[in-house]
């Protein structure tokens, strides 16, 4: 009878033990999750926050560089490839995640080509409402890169936090899965080059 | 063109691993302002480093200032944004920090100075007009080998846009801003002084005491108004914050402010 007695009670404390420990880490894989979800709507606000500031450049330039129309065309027509491409956050897979960046990055190079022929109009480089949308457009890829760091290290704290042992089993059990990262620009590892 | 591709580089940079003997330690005891290069005298920085504890007194607003001789190959842009959140410049709820981060020019390099602006600053000090800033208040005076100029005017326009004594677009439109009106402050509150211990010296015949410190009140309020130095500095005066007091310290250290990239950068 007595016997009995104690082996309830270690169950109990072992099963006190247990809850708590899930507790805590169930509590703190939902608190890391809802971290990179955060980083990632900064991600998208700063995304964002480039394709706002392009109609308006896209305007100031036509005015100067009449030539260009070309250029001008893709780059609006790879604002709006950018800014349909939308990723549920709770949905951060490397592919959902390269969808984006691949649409992020073709917006990324036809601003750059526009940049190049800019330098041929020396009157829109001059111009004043040019000069402040240059110096916003480089000041957002800036905070562009800025996000994605931090993104990049809330997603790493959050994989290696449900992937070591014994939370994997816990995460597993509950569902977390591993969140994919930013990549590197394609050719970034080369040197960049000038053109002109 | 040549900035885009930076923006690549930085990319690049951000998964390489990050060498912390490139960035300074936290200065221990806090300090705002960091001559690692011995370009300001100790005069020069005692003044800067005054007027930016009184801000962050009295408004929490924390700006640092930061002379550094080499950016080690960042990018002045990257290498700001780092050292911002390495050091935690500003109130981790309001993200009220910034920092200035000057290269001055050498035989070997150009000049280069970058502003970031924490979270929270960003709606007070918009890239456009750190640029102003920069290319208004900094560079002129820098050229000139005048970087104490340079650094005092444009922490004063910070200073007056993060206390709200005008908008980024007053700034902007003005390319002073700063009411000249200002200026004379100092003076006048001067000159009434003077009078009074003038008059006070002649004797008695002429108002009573009550009449003269009414008349200073109005000083100090018009100064507080006006947004100028001296309002900035009576401003304080009056909130009692003990900056004045003590030699050099009062800086209670940077409390966790985060950078998003806001700000601008220039060289010379």
């Amino acid at each position: 009878m007595k016997k009995s007695w104690i082996i309830i009670g270690i169950i109990v404390v072992v099963l006190i033990i247990a809850y708590s420990s899930i507790k805590g880490t169930y509590n703190n894989m939902v608190t890391l999750d809802e971290g990179v979800t955060g980083q990632w709507a900064q991600v998208e606000n700063v995304y964002q926050r480039r394709a706002d500031l392009i109609p308006n450049l896209v305007a100031t330039v036509k005015g100067y560089a009449t030539h260009e129309k070309e250029t001008l065309e893709s780059v609006i027509e790879a604002r709006s490839k950018a800014t349909s491409v939308t990723i549920d956050p709770s949905n951060l897979n490397a592919a959902s995640i390269q969808q984006f960046q691949a649409a992020q990055d073709g917006l990324s190079s036809a601003l750059s080509k526009l940049m190049v022929v800019v330098e041929r109009y020396p009157d829109l480089k001059a111009n004043q409402n040019f000069l402040e949308l240059q110096t916003q457009l480089e000041r957002t890829e800036n905070r562009i890169a800025v996000e994605r760091r931090n993104f990049n290290t809330g997603a790493q704290n959050y994989n290696t936090y449900i992937r070591t042992f014994p939370k994997n089993i816990y995460a597993s059990m509950f569902g977390f899965e591993k969140k994919a990262y930013f990549k590197s620009q394609e050719g970034a590892e080369t040197a960049p080059k000038v053109e002109f | 063109m040549h900035k885009i591709n930076l923006i690549s580089i930085i990319f690049l940079l951000s998964f390489g691993s990050l060498w912390s003997q490139d960035f300074p330690e936290k200065p221990n005891p806090p300090r705002l302002v960091n001559d690692y290069v011995g370009l300001l005298t100790s005069q020069q920085q005692k003044a800067l480093e005054r007027k930016l504890v009184a801000l962050s007194d009295t408004n929490g607003t924390q700006i640092a200032i930061v002379i550094v001789e080499s950016i080690h190959g960042y990018d002045i842009v990257d290498y700001s944004q780092r050292l911002a959140q390495k050091w935690n410049i500003g109130q981790k709820k309001d993200d009220n920090g910034a920092i200035i981060v000057l290269k001055p020019k050498t035989s070997e390099g150009k000049g280069e100075v970058n502003i970031d602006v924490g979270y929270g600053l960003e709606p007070y000090i918009p890239d456009i007009t750190s640029k102003r800033i920069i290319e208004n208040e900094m560079i002129p005076n820098f050229k000139q080998g005048n970087y104490y100029g340079g650094l005092d005017a444009a922490t004063n326009v910070m200073i007056d846009l993060v206390s709200g004594h005008f908008t980024p677009d007053q700034y902007n439109k003005g390319a002073g801003g700063r009411s000249p009106l200002g200026f004379l402050v100092p003076f006048i509150i001067m000159i009434i002084v003077i009078s009074m211990i003038f008059r006070r010296g002649n004797g008695n015949h002429t108002m009573g005491g009550r009449n003269h410190s009414s008349s200073l009140w109005t000083a100090l309020l018009l100064g507080s108004m006006m947004g100028g130095r001296g309002g900035s500095s009576f401003g304080n005066f009056s909130g009692g914050s003990g900056s004045f007091g003590g030699g050099g310290g009062g800086f209670g250290g940077f409390g966790g402010g985060s950078f998003g990239g806001g700000g601008a950068s220039g060289s010379w």
